[in-house]
């Protein structure tokens, strides 16, 4: 089988956005993950934001590793390149592309398996270095395309399909990314597109790697009376600690005088979020007490979601690096090249 | 060997007492008194306390493999004294601190003992312990001076360029050189029958070692991305590379890089940021050995099977597993030929010195980019690592980077569709885009089963396409890559193929065979896939030796896989315990086979 390119139709009605784009102009071929499953609402919810930003699709890339999460960079921005590479490595060839050519907007898909187990090293190397990327990993606790096995994401007591119970204890990518220095932390629910786009949207315009852990149940393997990744768990447990509201660089900002908890982040590119905690004491700029909720809510067994944590003066990787705006790729190679006469000067220093 | 100009001596100490500048301050006055010359470090995978060599080979003749016997031996370190002492050559010297009694171990018959009491000196003229073990090194270098006949106008002008900017350090230096010069020309008959004459056959030369001669090369090919994990011996490559691009492409204004070095978490992300590096269009490599390459296989056989340019310069060094790592070894031929599960092939060129791996290292990036796939580049320990004395090294400015076939958006107007791994030229290399390019050049890279539109697939003719276009594409490189370099002589009748570093030991063997009427042609192995030219040589004598370092005769198995030739109708010379080939080993596994072969 090959995959499945979906009929060109447009509606007249559908709204363009600045560049005269619709959300149809956003969209990839035809998923063929099982009907129902969170990862095609995550795609619906990326093919939104980048709708909204009003992204060149040709000035993005789409990065995956492999697995089922990682397929879906196909099902979104047709006319964006992409890369869908080795299990778990996502992260190591986005942070080389960025390094080439800073100029695009990377967009990672990964998946529990892919993040949390074969590429945890990577995932939190990338996160160190502060690849300027929107990193989403599509987390359902089990690894689908191999028939159900649990994932290092799936929860002490959380059950399989088969009714075997989990014992090891799970790994958080959230908790992870802000113990490692992560710039932008947001944990969201495939099945609350009214969070996950303003998360996105943010996330994209974040300068730096913006790590953005979805909750997205599969409906064939982890969806069942006992799975704590499941939609019903998912739904009941779910506590939004902090709403984000993105605003982009062209609108004005105006706060509601009832919203004491709000604060606004300014992004590099001039956007803001507005973000609004819903807890009194949490701060979603302050690590440490990000942190500390995050892990209050995980030992109640609540799911924390919303934007937890953003670092408003991070410094991505070309920061770290003293690389120019030029993106690398675009340096004439009449700069890189010292030339004979440098050759023969270094030649005297060997003598 | 042992006359004016012609020997060898070998220098024993403990990792970590600081003998290192003391050797590099002897090869480069011996260098400067314009006498070819050529260095050994023989070192552990320690940082401090274990025994380490320095061997220095004087040659008129310009041959600059490792000796096959030392005439003098510096013995300094009392932990090796018994293996230091055997191996000198019979008639030869040995030189020790007499600071204490002749142990037992160095008393040997027919050799000459040389006393110097260099630690005592030390401890008499200089203050505090890390001072006195530094200079007991410069004291021996003056030791040698006088017993060598080193021109002291050379040192002492080499001292002044090292220490003129720190005048109490260069004070020592001198007074320790002369300490142990003064004390060698008192007491013992200098200089020895073998020792030094001036000569002028260094001049067009320079002294560099191979991986900083590779990070030149990129420097000069204009890559800018290098992601790495740090690994003896490729380590030196990369910092080498770093130095250069701090020297040459900071801009003096801003400050700001014209490169991105990274330092990875392992080596499959190295090898992953080179690969995304070079995907995005950038000139991308990694430096690394064995355990790396090991390592690296799953992304090498993404990168072939997806058309991405990469350079991997492998430093070869003893395997298996951890193996030793401060030995060198040519074990990885058949590890890079077919790196990664499936079939895949690599282009690899095989330099036999610092200045060939120069040029060989921007050749990489020109063969990577034409070719969209990994090249390999593979030298050894002794290579990248050894001082070499070798031409200088020359740029042409007009030179620019061959990017291969890269559409961008006005090529791509012109393009009714673009597909990805559309084999238009029939030379299996289709055109690519970049991303960010726009318009129909998006496509989408995969590792999974792909038609030639870039979709995924599972269809067997489709998928078939594909690989036989990659297996087109290989057959193209064979004329892409380095061709051997031969080297005949009237009337052989005797083949000898090697590859890489043991070029020096081989050509020399050639010579030291001739003398012994034993007439030999040689062929050198600089790329891979072979080109007709190999198998031609192959087929031409009757006999052909193989001349390799590792176990298995890897470059024999290969020539036998890939042209076909039996491989018992090689014969193999295999030296792998470590150390850089000698002439004297490839002699005598000749004659020994000559000496038993039937009539």
């Amino acid at each position: 089988m090959t995959s499945i390119v979906k009929p060109p139709v447009r509606h007249p009605s559908l709204r363009q956005n600045r560049l005269g784009l619709t959300l149809r102009d956003y969209e990839g071929v035809m998923s063929t993950l099982c009907a129902g499953c969170g990862h095609d609402s995550v795609t619906a919810a990326l093919v939104q934001a980048a709708w909204e930003l009003e992204l060149e699709p040709h000035r993005a890339a789409k990065m995956s590793g492999i697995g089922c999460s990682s397929k879906t960079t196909a099902y979104f921005m047709k006319q964006s390149h992409g890369f869908n590479s080795v299990h778990g490595r996502m992260p190591s060839v986005t942070t080389g592309a960025a390094a080439a050519n800073r100029a695009l907007t990377y967009i990672g898909i990964s998946g529990d398996g892919d993040s949390l187990s074969i590429g945890i090293g990577q995932m939190a190397h990338a996160i160190r270095r502060n690849v300027n990327m929107l990193y989403v990993i599509e987390n359902n606790g089990v690894y689908g395309l191999t028939k159900g096995q649990f994932s290092a994401s799936a929860d002490v007591g959380s059950t399989s399909k088969r009714g075997e119970a989990n014992e090891q204890s799970p790994i958080d990518p959230a908790l992870l990314a802000l113990s490692i220095g992560a710039t932008f932390v947001a944990r969201s629910f495939s099945g609350d597109k009214g969070q996950l786009v303003p998360i996105l949207k943010a996330g994209l315009s974040h300068q730096g790697l913006a790590l953005v852990d979805v909750i997205s149940p599969c409906v064939t393997f982890n969806d069942h009376e006992g799975s704590t990744k499941s939609y019903r768990y998912t739904r009941e447990h779910e506590v939004e600690v902090v709403e984000a509201d993105y605003v982009p660089v062209h609108t004005e900002i105006t706060l509601p005088d009832s919203q004491n908890r709000l604060r606004v982040v300014t992004m590099h590119d001039g956007s803001s979020i507005r973000l609004r905690s819903t807890a009194a004491d949490y701060d979603p700029t302050d690590r440490a007490s990000a942190y500390a909720h995050v892990r209050g809510c995980q030992s109640r067994g609540e799911i924390a979601t919303g934007l937890l944590f953003v670092d408003e003066n991070s410094r991505d990787m070309h920061a770290l690096l003293k690389t120019p705006e030029t993106p690398l790729i675009d340096i004439p190679y009449e700069q890189l090249c010292p030339g004979a006469a440098a050759l023969d000067a270094l030649m005297a220093r060997h003598r | 060997m042992n006359g004016v100009n012609d020997f060898a001596f070998k220098i024993g100490t403990v990792n970590g007492t600081g003998s290192a500048s003391a050797n590099g301050l002897l090869m480069q006055a011996i260098f400067r008194m314009g006498i070819p010359v050529s260095g050994k470090n023989i070192f552990p995978s320690n940082i401090q306390g274990l025994p380490t060599w320095y061997e220095i080979r004087v040659s008129k003749d310009g041959y600059t493999a490792r000796p096959s016997e030392v005439d003098l031996v510096v013995a300094l370190n009392p932990a090796t004294y018994a293996k230091d002492v055997a191996t000198v050559r019979p008639g030869g010297h040995l030189l020790y601190d007499s600071s204490w009694p002749l142990p037992k171990e160095l008393e040997r018959d027919g050799i000459t003992i040389l006393g110097i009491p260099f630690g005592r000196m030390c401890v008499e003229a200089f203050e505090g312990d890390r001072e006195r073990t530094l200079l007991r090194n410069i004291a021996y270098t003056g030791a040698l001076a006088a017993l060598l006949d080193i021109d002291m106008e050379v040192v002492d002008r080499l001292l002044n360029e090292t220490y003129g900017k720190k005048p109490k350090l260069l004070e020592s230096n001198h007074k320790a050189i002369r300490l142990g010069h003064d004390y060698a020309k008192r007491h013992h008959p200098c200089p020895l029958p073998y020792r030094l004459e001036r000569m002028d056959a260094t001049g067009d030369s320079i002294l560099i070692d191979g991986n900083t001669a590779c990070a030149l090369g990129a420097v000069y090919a204009g890559a800018t991305v290098g992601a790495w994990y740090p690994i003896t011996p490729a380590t030196s490559l990369m910092e080498a590379f770093k130095a250069f691009c701090e020297k040459y492409r900071v801009d003096k204004e801003t400050g700001e890089r014209r490169y991105a070095i990274l330092q990875a978490e392992d080596e499959l992300a190295a090898a992953g940021i080179v690969i995304g590096a070079g995907w995005a269009g950038a000139r991308s490599f990694t430096n690394t050995s064995g355990p790396g390459i090991s390592l690296m296989q799953e992304f090498i056989g993404l990168a072939y099977y997806t058309d991405i340019p990469a350079v991997f310069f492998d430093i070869q060094r003893c395997g298996p597993a951890t193996g030793m790592p401060t030995r060198t070894q040519q074990a990885d031929i058949l590890s890079l030929a077919y790196a990664s599960h499936g079939d895949t092939k690599h282009p690899i060129l095989f330099p036999a010195n610092p200045h060939e791996a120069f040029g060989m290292a921007v050749q990489a990036f020109d063969l990577a980019d034409r070719l969209q796939t990994p090249v390999f580049v593979a030298t050894d320990l002794d290579i990248g690592m050894n001082d070499w004395m070798v031409k200088r090294l020359q740029w042409d400015d007009a030179y620019r980077p061959d990017r291969g076939k890269v559409l961008d958006a006005a090529a791509l107007e012109k393009v009714k569709k673009f597909s990805r791994y559309h084999d238009v030229d029939g030379d299996g290399i289709a055109a690519r885009t970049l991303p960010g390019v726009g318009g129909k050049g998006a496509y989408f890279v995969r590792g999974s089963g792909h038609d030639k539109h870039a979709a995924y697939t599972e269809d067997s003719a489709a998928y078939m396409e594909v690989v036989d276009r990659l297996r087109r594409k290989f057959a193209h490189a064979a004329t892409l890559v380095p061709k051997p370099a031969v080297t005949r002589q009237k009337g052989a009748d005797i083949g000898l193929v090697t590859i890489g570093g043991c070029d020096a030991a081989v050509r020399e063997a050639a010579d030291r065979l001739r003398e012994q009427e034993i007439l030999v042609d040689v062929m050198r192995i600089r790329g891979f896939p072979f080109g007709e030219e190999v198998r031609e040589f192959l087929e031409a004598y009757d006999s052909v030796f193989v001349i390799e370092q590792n176990r298995d005769g890897q470059l024999r198995a290969l020539l036998a896989i890939e042209l076909g030739i039996p491989r018992d109708d090689m014969i193999p010379v295999l030296d792998y315990g470590g150390m850089p080939l000698a002439a004297g080993v490839v002699v005598q596994a000749v004659c020994t086979h000559l000496a038993g072969a039937p009539a």
